[in-house]
């Protein structure tokens, strides 16, 4: 087994009674919580952003490279326009390039890694051989070159560019979880019994493949939205009025807004990417730990004896609570 | 040794597909690239200069796909990747060429050293469950959701300075010429420091949280109750029977994403305006050097594959079930 | 007892803690004595694995041993509670008294070791001043022991059969002179051939360097061919204990009963086949009084409300047998 994924072959066994304590039981996860809490502020943002923002991100002022004030939040840039407004309209390219890329990227994987995964035979190999190649070649190279012959980009352009180089690593992952499903006892059954192909691919196979799809999705909107940001820093799709947190770093470090001691400049943008981040991987946490429990971290790992003692349960040296004869009270 | 025979010949298969790749990109864009390049190269090209972009770029309209194709494989063994425009008129070759060396040193060296240190924290993390290390998981995962150059540009803004031990940029001290020399070796060492530490903290993260998950699962094991069972030290339980396995899979795991890590590392470069690949990439695209982006992304890709076999060679090593014969 | 080598006294078992905890293993008494094959047998999900590794504090996490006693009797006569150990006096006991094949042993072996580098690290630990020609030499010995070549040594475990794994944790186990072998159920992944042959070996190899075994199976017909006493348990608990022809005779629990039928004996008259009705108890919703009531067919008035005790039926005193059934009751 060379997966790196922790996600073990033991999905969840989809039983409809239970889905429902289930679910509930993901969003007990604190980390889950958290982290959905998170992004359903950047979600909300991304909607009404452009509507809330003081200024318009590309409007110029005499205000150059000015700090924090009680006009502008964020402070100025080197044009005098408002960093906070550029911050919070900035949002909805993110989160639009990130979500979109996510599913393009996400439906290809299924695709390739369902059909490779289920089907055998020469055309499922070299699908599988595909998204291996896909996998080593560096991506975001490759996107970068893409992009800068692109006569134009706009942000459905750059998804589109992340989306079809980024689905590798989930198509991977989705056919060695299909290869084991493959071989359970109720697919076998359903194909014995002459169930159409793409009836048992929906309805045994992909109900469950579904927390491997949401931690691929998510793990893909990562790579989207650091790609796109960085893109920008970089300078590419950085024209016009498209404002997002990579397009404000970009002007601040061309700008020399390090060198003009501008902080405001660049270190909110960059905590944006950091929150958003960790608002997404702390959702894939709980899902993983959700998938395979030996992973969670809440239960005790120390414990106290009778005789006060705290011991440390670890593997290898069972910790002992009390000595001698106990009440039997059962 | 099947097992090898077979890698080798993915490598060589991927470094085809990435090479054919990089052929048609220019020739399914719309429009004529090759007479963009020209327009924006200012007129300063000779005819043969021109002439081989057609063949790099495509579009020479009396000329078959097939031919261009065979052509285009002619220029690369003469390792012919154009000229670049910034830097005209350099080969891109050349130009690449220089800035390869930096890349290696240090983004080949903190790659390696983070997956290192990360696995031994991740080693620890994974064993005690519960102690101090486990408490670093939240915030190592604040740390690798930031993106590399962020955290380049935060540790330029606060550790640099004219007093400051750290130098805000460049390779080298400029006054001094490149040259086997302690002086100019250390003068390299002390400008790469900042960076390196940078591209640490951040690849570290993610090679901590794997290598923990893994020894969670590893842990309950049966081979690894029975080292306990057998009275083995501490130690050697933890190192030979459980880290031992849970390398594995970090390591087929380092070989794959070695592509995003050298993605974001050339980044680094950038905000330290370090003279390797990154820097020559930002400043290629800043003026649409096409044939200098090409060439970068071709060498990258190939010494990531380069890469990926020695990380292949290194789990052969590790695991004997893929030594076996047949 | 003189020739006890293990006391197992009021055992208990949990997984987990406080108010969530699962009773696996209930106020277990067992002795075993030297040189002794003692069975210990029981439906999946019985605790008999629970109890195995309880004694040996190898339960892994959220195992915890809520209290009891585990005496361990040494040769020269000093005795030592395990439960009292540190991990420093566990892991010198460790191995050197008693040594452990486990349920599901294919895995037992460390893939990315070669069976000599597994063989001989145990002998290092347990004797830092052996040289590595001596471990070498040792490791060769326990191979010949349990029947393998000398050249598996350079072999890695997935070059070896089932089987083979299999001898080699036995002869791996032997390795330190052990007093006390545990099995849990060393045999139950191989075909029935080999599984005897190994048993055969094992029971050969017993009565040449004469320690005792405890055996932990859920097929009670192997042992009532290699076993010298059984113990049955249900529910985290014995209910009944005697020697093996006993036990296959004239059982006393309605429980072992049904077990005896669970399975075709290979020697003597054929038994018709008819195991136990229902299906073993929940741990977290134990029925009162005998755990085993609802499945009984032979449960009374006592059975649903008060719990049996373990202990010699008046009707068999003076003998070496125990049980816990309101049908038999103790003194
Ligand atoms: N981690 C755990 N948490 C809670 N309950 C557990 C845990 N592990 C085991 N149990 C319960 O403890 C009981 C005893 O398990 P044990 O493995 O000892 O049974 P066994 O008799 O060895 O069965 P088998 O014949 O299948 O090996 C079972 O009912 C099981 O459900
Ligand atoms: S005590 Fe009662 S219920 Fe339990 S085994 Fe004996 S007869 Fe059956
Ligand atoms: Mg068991």
């Amino acid at each position: 087994m060379a997966t790196p994924s922790v996600v073990d072959a033991t999905p969840v066994a989809a039983v409809p009674v239970k889905a429902k304590r289930r679910r509930l039981r993901f969003i007990a996860s604190p980390k889950a919580a958290i982290g959905l809490g998170m992004m359903a502020f950047f979600v909300i943002l991304a909607i009404i952003g452009p509507f809330i923002a003081p200024y318009d991100p590309s409007e110029r002022s005499n205000a150059l490279v000015e700090a924090p004030s009680a006009a502008h939040w964020l402070g100025t840039t080197h044009l005098g326009q408002d960093v906070f407004s550029q911050l919070v309209s900035g949002t909805r390219s993110v989160i639009l390039v990130g979500l979109l890329a996510g599913v393009i990227a996400t439906i290809l994987s299924l695709l390739v890694g369902v059909t490779s995964g289920y089907l055998s035979g020469a055309g499922a190999e070299s699908l599988s051989a595909l998204s291996n190649v896909f996998l080593v070649i560096p991506a975001l190279p490759l996107i970068i070159i893409i992009t800068s012959i692109l006569p134009e980009t706009t942000d459905v352009t750059i998804a589109l560019v992340i989306g079809l180089t980024s689905w590798a690593w989930g198509a991977r992952v989705l056919r060695a979880q299909t290869l084991s499903l493959r071989r359970r006892d109720y697919v076998e059954a359903a194909r014995a019994t002459g169930e159409k192909t793409w009836r048992i691919i929906i309805f045994e196979i992909m109900p469950n493949l579904t927390a491997v799809i949401a931690s691929n999705f998510i793990g893909t909107v990562i790579f989207a939205v650091t790609s796109e940001i960085t893109l920008a820093f970089i300078g590419v799709n950085t024209s016009g009025d498209n404002w997002n947190w990579g397009t404000i770093l970009f002007w601040a470090q061309g700008q020399q807004a390090l060198a003009q001691g501008a902080w405001w400049w660049f270190v909110p943008a960059g905590l944006a990417i950091a929150l958003l981040g960790t608002a997404l991987s702390l959702l894939n946490f709980g899902i993983d730990e959700f998938v395979s429990p030996r992973l969670r971290g809440n239960g005790k790992s120390k414990v106290k004896t009778v005789d006060g003692h705290t011991v440390r349960m670890r593997v290898g040296f069972t910790p002992v609570l009390g000595f001698g004869r106990k009440d039997d009270t059962l | 040794m099947s097992y090898l025979l077979k890698r080798v010949a993915f490598y060589v298969f991927t470094a085809w597909a990435a090479i054919t790749l990089n052929f048609f990109i220019p020739r399914v864009m719309p429009g004529d690239p090759v007479q963009s390049l020209i327009t924006r190269s200012r007129g300063q090209m000779t005819g043969d200069a021109v002439q081989s972009l057609y063949v790099l770029f495509g579009l020479d309209p009396n000329e078959s796909l097939l031919s261009q194709y065979v052509k285009y494989w002619g220029q690369l063994f003469r390792g012919d990747l154009g000229l670049s425009f910034t830097f005209f008129p350099s080969q891109v070759g050349e130009v690449i060429g220089q800035a390869l060396p930096w890349t290696m040193a240090l983004v080949g060296i903190t790659t390696v050293i983070g997956f290192l240190i990360g696995t031994t924290l991740g080693t620890l993390a994974g064993w005690r469950r519960g102690s101090w290390i486990d408490a670093l998981i939240p915030v190592t995962t604040f740390l690798s959701s930031i993106p590399y150059f962020w955290l380049g540009l935060i540790a330029i803004a606060l550790l640099t300075g004219p007093d400051s031990f750290f130098p805000a940029g460049n390779g080298y001290d400029t006054g001094l010429t490149p040259a086997w020399d302690w002086e100019f070796i250390g003068s390299a060492v002390q400008h790469s420091l900042l960076p390196a530490i940078t591209i640490l903290i951040s690849s570290m993260a993610g090679w901590i949280l794997s290598m923990r998950n893994m020894m969670v699962t590893v842990a309950s094991e049966d081979y690894v109750t029975v080292a306990h069972a057998k009275g083995l030290p501490e130690r050697r339980v933890m190192v030979g029977y459980a880290a031992r396995n849970a390398l594995l899979p970090n390591v087929s795991g380092f070989a794959l994403s070695l592509g995003f890590i050298v993605g974001g590392t050339l980044l680094v470069e950038i905000v330290f305006s370090y003279p390797g690949l990154g820097f020559l990439l930002f400043q290629g695209v800043g003026t649409k050097d096409y044939p200098l982006l090409q060439g970068i992304f071709l060498i990258i890709t190939l010494s990531v594959l380069l890469a990926n076999f020695v990380a292949d060679l290194a789990y052969m090593l590790l695991d004997p079930r893929t030594r076996r014969e047949g | 007892m003189s020739d006890a080598v293990l006391e197992v006294k009021n055992l208990d078992v949990d997984y987990g803690l406080g108010s969530e905890a699962v009773h696996a293993v209930r106020d277990v008494n067992l002795v075993l004595h030297r040189g002794e094959v003692l069975g210990l047998a029981g439906e999946s999900g019985s605790g008999k694995s629970t109890l195995a590794y309880g004694l040996t504090r190898l339960l892994p996490p959220p195992g915890v041993i809520a209290g009891g006693e585990v005496i361990y009797h040494a040769e020269n006569g000093d005795t030592a509670d395990i439960m009292r150990m540190t991990d420093e006096e566990l892991r010198e006991f460790r191995w050197a008294e008693t040594a452990i094949v486990f349920q599901g042993a294919m895995n037992s072996l460390n893939p990315v070791h070669k069976i000599s580098t597994q063989m001989t690290d145990v002998i290092r630990a347990h004797d830092p001043d052996s040289t590595p020609r001596s471990r070498l030499d040792r490791a060769k010995e326990m191979l010949a022991l349990v029947g393998i070549s000398a050249d598996r040594l350079e072999a890695y475990p997935h070059q070896l059969s089932g089987g083979m794994r299999q001898r080699v944790m036995i002869g791996m186990a032997l390795a330190l002179d052990p007093r006390l072998v545990i099995m849990d159920e060393p045999t139950t992944a191989l075909d029935v051939v080999i599984q005897r042959q190994i048993l055969g070996q094992l029971i050969e190899l017993r009565e040449r360097l004469g320690f005792s075994v405890l055996f932990i199976t859920h097929d009670l017909s192997l042992l009532v061919e290699f076993s010298d006493r059984i113990a049955i348990m249900y529910g985290g608990r014995i209910v009944e204990e005697a020697p093996a022809a006993d036990i296959y005779r004239d059982s006393l629990h309605p429980y072992s009963d049904g077990l005896l039928h669970s399975f075709p004996a290979l020697r003597g008259p054929r038994r018709e086949l008819t195991g136990i009705p229902g299906s073993p108890p929940d741990l977290r919703a134990m029925p009162t009084g005998c755990a085993f009531h609802p499945r009984c067919p032979k449960a009374f008035d006592p059975c649903a409300t008060t719990l049996p005790v373990l202990g010699i039926p008046e009707s068999h005193t003076g003998q070496q047998r125990t049980v816990a059934c309101w049908l038999h009751p103790i003194h």
